[in-house]
């Protein structure tokens, strides 16, 4: 690579960034094409991939070194220590370079190579399918159908091509309603209730400016109406806050008149726009990389921040669709500008409440592909995937996983997934190794030629399905069930396994997932065991029904069967690796935490007791 | 939870004959459940007119009265529980808050007991509330109704809606009265008699010489000293104390002249591993002369000779630096530097009393409002800077703990008195250090060792809890912090602890209000006059009943041999919603999860004992 002066580095410093006492791993930097790889005295391997990288930072030379501190899109902070500024500045150059790419040519994706040939890649990128998906929530059907007005991407770039329209709405009526709405982004389904009728549409926000109308649009806004054999009124919810969206009419956008339309409802939830989401994370982690944080600027930082004030406007806004669809039997029209954000997060969080199918693992990625990538959330604008505009950066799909990972917390046991899930998929979202991620709309990654010349992350999560499983996940208790989460504000919780993934003194030292996890799957292992005996003996005895059975079993029950002997033993040490896992993260260091600060007597060096792997190079699958 | 009886009762029964029947269940399971001999005064001595026990629509009642009567009769300081109760029945509605419907019924007061007894059609229970568990009472009439807002003090809201003024004001005021009576011979415990467990159970549970032999067992250094058999040389500590070998009682007696309160340094806590000890004591009384006990300084030399030769000593002083020096003006102060030659001060400041009390406070008020917008929340969350009590705590005992295990010191506790501050560094640090306390039995001991014994005044300390319009004097939420401490460590530790989140909370709930003796009164010397262990019966032993372990115990507990190292980030640090959230949350789906939990534990245990034997029968083949 052209971008890479210097391949290898060593006696390079890893400073911890919460821990006072000055203590570093010492260790070798290497810089290879796509990562980053710290290799410390102890051998431990930390990987950094270029495309994480989110900044690079050089600070004023020290005695010690070059301090060079690298902030990723996952949240981790690296402070590396360089003995020669000449290294570091050939690093930072480098880093500086490799982090952002001009071309989506140049993205990991189109090198990663997992050794799958053609046809198992296109296999991959067909386990997930709209279609079905639709056909499961009971589209088309006699009042929905699949329109073809966007085959050829003709109305809409940034929709996909097949939608599903109301079996009234004519040709003319969506072109004509796609050129009064920003971007061409029309009315089209998101999500159908079979039970009650009703359905969850998206769009963008109108061009009304201060007066203007448009009939077709209108008929269209009915059309869905009328597809809605039990309640003729329809929400429709404009996702911004009002004042955002009357500052749009002056530019010619707007909001729906209520006066226009027959038979609608309009509704503001306020959800704010996305540079105030941005702003807002900025500040959230500032706050959280403050080392010696107390408990008060910690709180107050959090409060400052507006983090879980924006979560909960989320949350609270998929809670008033799902009330519409399942209190009033009413459909719902979601839109806020562009209908790619703020939309998504509210469309997508709503199904997610009311159909059981989407809290699933395949359910789940379903989800993700049909509301975010196939209706065109700019994942490469909004996740800075190439070196483009600050400004459309945002966090907005991290906090719709964050909004679900608050329903986990509320609902343990209604999620096929655990929060491993969540976080694999953030890291993915910015990793560019694999295709789903990339590109702004579907007509892009065709461009891209994303299905020939990358692959579907699903396919590697699928086979990795055991990692991702919540062990306590009762899918029949919860199979029906609507979920009704309470937003009082004292179920928002800062989300630390998120934005301190990688500091591992944060965390709990004993995880009741895994164990949970392990004992689970002892249980089948023995239960299936019990069964295998049992068929056995069963067998057993019927081969012998005629016979001198007694005697022989008599003789058999003596405990001194070597196969069996050996199998239990064989048993016991595939059971024991797993609990000396377990062990070693049970006790935990004094010195990693802050106990000390105003006692330096205490503030020997001392060896670290136990060395912990929590997190570190897990992006690569 | 344990002051919150329910008895299903049929009301609904047709023929004389079966209602006796039913009654006579009725009173089996009062008698049962031991209230029989706990209520009757009140009741017996009613008017006969407005007595519920006399009505003729509830003979049920009336032969409820007749078993009361054979209680004895308590009296309140001379004074018969009768003379405070206004009138011993109305008609009222409850409503316990979210979750739990409400109940119609008659409403009756008793010496210490609200009771309420459904109306004949129900099919529901008779609900009791010990009257000493109501922290603030509120009454407000309209029309010819009244309602009266109790405020428990384990944080719970009920609502009492009641027919007629006069009885609502009359209501109001016997509760008021009995409530808050403040002899403790009179007290409940005295009168509690359950069924299946002795008096004097359990009260035996854990002497001093049990400590000492465990002691004894690792070293030699210390002895079992009486010299406050009679609690003449300090009234607050227990009869036997362990002390230095080298040291006889006479200097002892010495010592505590020279400490406040008489609190001179005892052993706390021996850590074998490192061969060094944890010290309690009050803090000298130096006074503005700085005067020197030779005594007091030969025991600390002792501490440090026994502990191995060349030892260093801490001193850790829960307060200020600056509230140290101060404490010299009026008698009290700190161990001057010169004195005590290898002991070194250490000043961690730590709240107590007033401030304390008023953190609790408004941190409860905090979580009593359900409307408050998210900002509010957080900024009140950081206001009350009860979690900043948490970290203070936490980090000092890890401070103490952290100079055992890794300097080999010898660490001493105090703070002024030393009954408050000083225990929860030293039972906290014993949590951290040994594995021993974190089991049920042994967390038992150590609350009863290093809480009840060691002289904590649980009487004036939880005489109110958080909504109390009375001016605080005495009270202060200390043993509350240090459960939830202890609940920090069980959540970063989750395997851990034996004992699970439900011992948590009854132990708080027992400490303010309960129907056995062991939190009652301040020291082991008012115990001993008021004849507790006799009379009453011993908390653990109620708890330590097999069908109160699934609530209490943690199913997946693994013995864990290292300390637990805690990280006292704030980001690590989280409010016990299951204490100050637990009346204002919806029931939730966690108390399922953790039923899941349990089922998958006792299904493996079921499935590995069931192996064998299956097995063991598995013929040759």
């Amino acid at each position: 690579m052209e971008h890479i002066r210097t391949t290898k580095v060593e006696q390079v410093k890893l400073l911890d960034r919460f821990s006072t006492s000055n203590k570093a791993l010492t260790g070798t930097l290497y810089l290879t094409a796509t990562h980053l790889l710290f290799i410390d005295s102890h051998q431990k391997e930390t990987w950094i991939l270029h495309h994480h990288i989110a900044s690079v930072e050089k600070l004023a030379l020290t005695t010690s070194g070059c301090p060079l501190v690298i902030q990723c899109k996952n949240f981790r902070i690296v402070h590396f220590i360089v003995p020669r500024e000449r290294d570091c500045h050939d690093i930072y150059n480098s880093l500086l370079q490799l982090s952002k790419q001009a071309k989506y040519e140049d993205l990991y994706a189109f090198s990663y190579n997992p050794k799958q040939n053609d046809s198992e890649r296109l296999r991959g990128w067909q386990l997930i399918d709209l279609a079905e998906e639709y056909k499961r929530m009971g589209v088309p059907n006699s009042n929905w159908q699949l329109s073809d007005a966007n085959r050829e991407y003709k109305i809409c770039e940034t929709y996909p091509r097949e939608l599903y329209v109301p079996r009234i709405a004519s040709k003319p009526i969506i072109v004509g309603s796609s050129k009064f709405r920003s971007k061409g982004r029309f009315p089209v389904l998101s999500y159908y209730h079979r039970e009650k009728e009703a359905a969850v549409c998206r769009c963008s926000q109108p061009l009304s400016g201060f007066s203007a109308r448009c009939l077709e649009d209108e008929h269209l806004l009915q059309a869905i109406s009328k597809a809605n054999p039990v309640n003729r009124y329809m929400y429709v919810m404009d996702t911004r806050p009002k004042l955002n969206a009357m500052a749009n009419r002056a530019a010619g956008k707007g909001y729906e008149n209520e006066d226009n339309y027959s038979n609608i409802r309009f509704q503001f939830v306020g959800i704010e726009n996305i540079h105030v989401m941005r702003s807002s994370l900025q500040k959230l982690l500032e706050v959280n990389g403050t080392k010696g944080l107390s408990v008060n600027d910690f709180y107050s930082g959090l409060e400052s921040s507006g983090w879980l004030r924006h979560i909960k406007a989320v949350m609270d806004a998929a809670i008033f669709l799902t009330k519409a669809i399942m209190i009033e039997n009413a459909s719902v029209l979601v839109h806020c500008s562009d209908g790619w954000d703020r939309t998504s997060q509210v469309c997508s969080l709503g199904s997610l409440l009311l159909d059981s199918f989407y809290r699933t693992i395949r359910g789940f990625m379903v989800l993700i592909e049909k509301d975010w990538i196939s209706f065109g959330h700019k994942f490469s604008e909004r996740c800075g995937h190439l070196d483009s505009d600050p400004k459309e950066v945002s966090p907005v799909f991290t906090q719709f996983l964050e909004c679900v990972w608050h329903l986990t917390e509320q609902f343990p046991q209604a999620f096929e997934f655990n929060e491993a899930f969540l976080l694999q998929i953030h890291e993915h979202i910015y990793s560019c190794q694999f295709g789903n991620f990339l590109g702004n709309c579907q007509k892009e990654r065709e461009e891209l030629k994303l299905k020939e010349k990358t692959y579907s992350l699903w396919p590697f999560l699928l086979d990795d399905q055991k990692k991702y499983l919540n062990p306590l996940y009762s899918p029949k208790s919860q199979a029906v069930a609507v979920l009704e989460p309470n937003t009082v504000s004292f179920n928002f919780k800062f989300w630390r396994n998120m934005y301190h993934q990688f500091d591992r003194t944060l965390h709990p030292r004993q995880s009741v997932f895994s164990i949970i996890m392990n004992m689970n799957e002892q249980n089948k292992q023995l239960e299936n065991d019990i069964k295998d005996l049992e068929s056995k003996i069963k067998q057993h005895k019927n081969k012998q029904t005629d016979g001198v059975l007694t005697k022989e079993l008599l003789h058999s029950v003596r405990p001194e069967s070597p196969t069996l002997k050996t199998s239990l033993c064989f048993k016991e040490q595939t059971l024991l690796p797993v609990n000396d896992a377990l062990r070693t993260i049970e006790g935990s260091n004094p010195a990693d935490n802050r106990y000390s600060e105003y006692a330096e007597e205490f503030s020997k060096s001392e060896p670290a007791v136990v060395s912990l792997e929590y997190g570190v190079a897990r992006m690569t699958c | 939870m344990m002051f919150f009886f329910l008895f299903s009762v049929s009301g609904n029964a047709s023929t004389p004959e079966f209602k006796k029947k039913k009654n006579s269940e009725c009173l089996l399971r009062l008698r049962h459940e031991g209230l029989l001999n706990s209520c009757p005064a009140g009741v017996a001595s009613c008017p006969a007119s407005s007595c519920p026990f006399r009505s003729p629509r509830s003979p049920r009642l009336k032969l409820l009265e007749s078993a009361l009567l054979l209680g004895p009769r308590p009296t309140a300081g001379g004074m018969e529980f009768s003379e405070l109760i206004r009138t011993g029945r109305a008609q009222a509605e409850l409503l316990r808050g979210p979750g739990a419907p409400p109940l119609r019924g008659t409403l009756c007061v008793t010496g210490h007991h609200l009771l309420l007894s459904p109306g004949p059609q129900a099919t529901s229970d008779l609900w009791l509330l010990l009257l000493r568990s109501v922290d603030s009472i509120e009454k407000r009439v309209a029309g010819d109704s009244g309602t009266i807002t109790l405020r428990c003090k384990d944080l719970r809201v009920l609502q009492l809606d009641i027919e007629g003024v006069e009885a609502t004001l009359d209501i109001a005021r016997s509760i008021e009265a009995l409530s808050s009576l403040e002899s403790v011979i009179t007290s409940f415990p005295f009168f509690y008699r359950p069924k299946g467990l002795r008096l004097g159970d359990a009260w035996h549970f854990h002497p001093p010489e049990h400590h000492y032999k465990r002691v004894a067992r690792e070293t030699n250094a210390w002895r079992l000293s009486e010299v406050n058999e009679d609690f003449s040389v300090c009234p607050s500590y227990p009869r036997a104390v362990i002390v230095p070998r080298a040291v006889d009682d006479d200097a002892l007696a010495r010592s505590a002249r020279f400490r406040q309160g008489g609190r001179f340094p005892v052993l706390s806590y021996h850590h074998a591993p490192s061969g060094t000890v944890l010290l309690r004591s009050s803090q000298p009384l130096t006074g503005p002369q700085k005067r020197r006990c030779a005594e007091d300084e030969e025991l600390l030399r002792a501490v440090l000779a026994g502990a191995r030769p060349g030892a260093r000593g801490f001193i850790v002083d829960t307060r200020s630096a600056q509230a140290a020096k101060q404490a010299r003006m009026t008698g009290g102060g700190t161990e001057a530097k010169a004195a005590y030659p290898g002991w070194k001060r250490l000043h961690r400041p730590m709240e107590r009393g007033r401030p304390l009390q008023e953190s609790f406070v408004r941190l409860v008020e905090a979580c009593g409002d359900l409307e408050q917008s998210m900002d509010r929340w957080l900024s009140r969350l950081e206001g009350c800077r009860w979690l900043a009590h948490v970290k203070e705590a936490l980090s000092t005992a890890c401070l103490a703990a952290q100079g055992m295990e890794r300097e080999g010191a010898c660490i001493l506790v105090h703070g002024a008195e030393g009954t408050d501050s000083t225990l929860l560094v030293t039972s906290l640090a014993q949590l951290i250090l040994d594995p021993l306390s974190r089991t049920m039995t042994g967390f038992q001991e150590l609350v009863e060792r290093e809480w009840i014994q060691a002289g904590h005044p649980f009487q004036l300390r939880c005489a109110h809890s958080a909504f109390s319009h009375a001016r605080p004097k005495h009270e202060a939420p200390t043993f509350l912090l240090f459960l939830d401490c202890v609940w920090q460590l069980g959540r970063q530790f989750p395997l851990s602890l034996e004992f699970g989140e439900g011992l948590l909370l009854a132990l708080f709930e027992h400490a303010y209000a309960s129907p056995f003796g062991t939190f009652l009164c301040n020291s082991e010397k008012e115990r001993c006059l008021c004849e507790v262990r006799t009379r009453t019966h011993s908390l653990w032993s109620g708890l330590n009943q097999p069908k109160e372990q699934r609530k209490l115990r943690n199913p997946l507990y693994v013995l864990n041999p290292l300390a637990i190292w805690p990280s006292v980030e704030p980001q690590s640090l989280r409010l016990w919603q299951g204490l100050f959230l637990r009346w204002t949350r919806p029931p939730e789906p966690s108390e399922a999860a953790w039923e899941k939990v349990w089922q998958i534990v006792t299904d493996k245990e079921k499935t590995e004992g069931s192996q064998p034997t299956v097995s063991a029968s598995e013929p040759q083949p």
